[in-house]
């Protein structure tokens, strides 16, 4: 694909999400509401955020090689300064967001120049300890910032009324196809422009990288912190979605589910980290509605328990996924035109 | 005084439940490379198997009633490990990255299911009359379950050394831990090592479970998660691979958190614990009793 086939492909799809909150039509079996209800592009809009921040795990894991096993920290990084901001400082939405830009740019960075001292899995477990730490952070609730468990609630008052209500659901639908778009083109220059193409070749062999006289770390160091400053960026957008900010997706249980959305996609691959993001979230929301049909309901608790647990479908089907087709969904689909030929 | 002791018997209680769930982790880690993920769901399944074996027979006096607990748990973790390692690791050998990757489907899988069919509220343990009461050392009321779990996890450090040091499949560990390559290449069945080191994390991360269930007196799903990280915190703070290591750091661990979160605020000695981590990996890659990467 060159960059002309990519920026119109790009716009095309964006046009056709930008105009969705205008099409009146109900696709029966996908979706419970019509297009354009608030219910749906919610839903939608999840997906989106979710598909950018896959594809922001993806410029780590999948393009430089590193095993990161911390990402939930920048993600919460976005959901968490911005919504402190808002609700415990009263500072507008711009400015909240450029404190959120500042941390979001300068965390990844320190945190990112301690962990890439050492590599492979020790790399992972740095990552996962300091990604743990925040998670414990945000459970103490210091000086009552995070909510603890309880999360923090955005409320009426703190965003810009076009933000807020049922009614607007459009507008934050369209910041976050806006951020995927964002996220998928900025993504797609970063690997294809020089450094990105050194990325891959650390992913393939380091030691040569070095030996042809690049400094590695510099690289990593970048590719992470334009990594850990998307998902930040999707953490806002997650933020205004979700109309507050949950200890959750602070969690390590919630880094692996992002490794999950990577790997069903397929590793290596920006669009297929998005497709796997997005296919993820859809089915993590819509298993629960399957579980609760009546068809369901009525089976055997042998097979009804396995089955309302949407958690244990992903797992066993990211199990079976990394067993028998390692390049994951977009190593499916790749590989159908080579055969036909 | 009477604090410092309860602190530090309850910690070294609690160092040993993290010893039982690291060392498994430490052997897999150091023969087979697999940073193994699953691990926290064998302590799980493991728990409730020992729970669920208890209610089976109700008519048992406590005491037969708790070994058979702590039996069947211990060798639910040993089978759910053993099958794991067959089924789902051993077809991946040649993708490091796959077999990780397999370990995080299985406990993210694992999980949901027990929490599915058991809830996720936690539920009572019965215990032998013993168990609930306390003993009095230098003034300090000590729970009973302390010394249980103390002192199982002597004798499985026990174990595992004499294992290690003085069997025939101890020597091939030891030898695979060391250099891989040049034990297959020996002509040793470097695979049925593998299995035997799976098995053996099993079955101590299985009497993890029944004795977590045993030291805090009830079982709920999540806990094997707060385990596993717990223990993939020892495991390097030890050096990977080392059972002594893990053991030495098992006890540092777990006694930093409990002294931290008593004296400072509740959470500060699990930030502590992380920071250590950090630390250690920066100054000292290898950990403690490990070797540094080559």
């Amino acid at each position: 694909m060159n960059r002309r086939t990519v920026a119109a492909a790009l716009a095309l799809l964006g046009l056709l999400a930008l105009a969705l909150p205008f099409v009146h039509v109900t696709v029966p079996g996908l979706f419970e509401g019509p297009l354009d209800s608030a219910g749906t592009l919610n839903l939608l809009g999840l997906c989106f955020v979710f598909g950018a921040l896959a594809l922001t795990y993806d410029i780590v894991f999948g393009f430089t090689g590193l095993l990161s096993f911390g990402h939930a920290l920048y993600f919460a990084t976005g959901v968490y300064v911005t919504a402190i901001a808002l609700v415990r400082w009263h500072w507008s939405l711009p400015q909240s967001l450029a404190l959120t830009a500042v941390v979001a740019l300068v965390l990844p960075l320190a945190l990112g120049a301690v962990c890439l001292r050492v590599r492979d899995i020790p790399f992972a477990m740095v990552t996962l300890a300091f990604a743990e730490a925040a998670s414990i952070l945000v459970l103490q609730n210091p000086y009552g910032l995070t909510g603890g468990e309880e999360g923090l609630a955005l409320g009426g008052s703190v965003l810009p009324a076009a933000l807020v209500g049922v009614a607007n659901t459009a507008h934050l639908y369209w910041i976050a196809a806006g951020l995927l778009l964002a996220t998928c083109a900025i993504g797609w220059w970063a690997v294809h422009s020089p450094p990105g193409r050194v990325w891959q070749a650390i992913r393939e062999n380091e030691r040569r990288v070095a030996v042809l006289g690049l400094n590695p770390f510099a690289y990593k160091l970048a590719s992470f912190t334009l990594s850990g400053f998307l998902a930040s960026a999707a953490g806002v957008a997650y933020l205004l979605l979700q109309g507050g900010a949950n200890p959750q997706i602070t969690t390590a249980n919630f880094t692996l589910v992002l490794l999950v959305m990577v790997v069903l996609g397929g590793v290596g691959t920006l669009w297929g980290a998005v497709v796997g993001g997005i296919v993820y979230e859809y089915l993590d929301f819509r298993l629960v509605e399957f579980s609760n049909t009546a068809g369901v309901q009525n089976l055997p608790p042998v097979l009804r328990v396995p089955l309302s647990e949407p958690l244990f479908i992903l797992g066993v089907l990211f199990i079976v996924l990394v067993l028998f087709l390692p390049d994951g969904l977009g190593g499916l689909i790749r590989r159908i035109p080579t055969r036909s030929r | 005084m009477s604090t410092l002791v309860l602190l530090l018997v309850t910690g070294l209680g609690l160092g040993a439940l993290y010893f039982l769930v690291a060392a498994g982790l430490s052997l897999i880690w150091g023969l087979m490379r697999v940073l193994n993920f699953a691990h926290g769901a064998f302590f799980t399944v493991a728990g409730y198997a020992g729970y669920f074996a208890a209610a089976a027979l109700p008519g048992l006096p406590p005491w037969p009633s708790w070994f058979l607990a702590a039996l069947a748990g211990t060798l639910a973790g040993g089978l759910f490990a053993t099958l794991t390692e067959i089924g789902l690791i051993r077809p991946l050998y040649r993708r490091p990255v796959g077999q990780v990757l397999v370990t995080v489907g299985l406990a993210l899988a694992t999980l949901a299911l027990v929490e599915g069919a058991f809830g996720s509220d936690p539920r009572v343990v019965s215990l032998p009359g013993w168990m609930t009461a306390t003993t009095t050392i230098l003034g300090a009321a000590i729970p009973n379950t302390r010394f249980v779990v103390l002192l199982l996890a002597l004798v499985v450090l026990g174990g595992l050394l004499f294992f290690l040091q003085r069997t025939r499949y101890g020597l091939i560990v030891r030898a695979g831990v060391e250099n891989r390559d040049m034990v297959s290449a020996l002509g040793i069945d470097v695979q049925r090592a593998f299995t035997l080191v799976f098995t053996i994390g099993g079955l101590a991360a299985g009497l993890a479970g029944v004795l977590g269930a045993t030291y805090y007196g009830t079982i709920d799903p999540s806990r094997g998660t707060a385990m596993l990280i717990s223990a993939f915190i020892v495991v390097v703070i030890g050096g990977m691979g080392s059972i002594g290591g893990s053991a030495l750091a098992a006890v540092i661990v777990a006694l930093v958190q409990q002294f931290l979160n008593f004296y400072a605020a509740a959470g500060t000695g699990d930030f502590a614990v992380v920071l250590l981590l950090a630390v250690v990996l920066l100054v000292r890659p290898g950990g403690l009793m490990g070797r540094p990467p080559a």
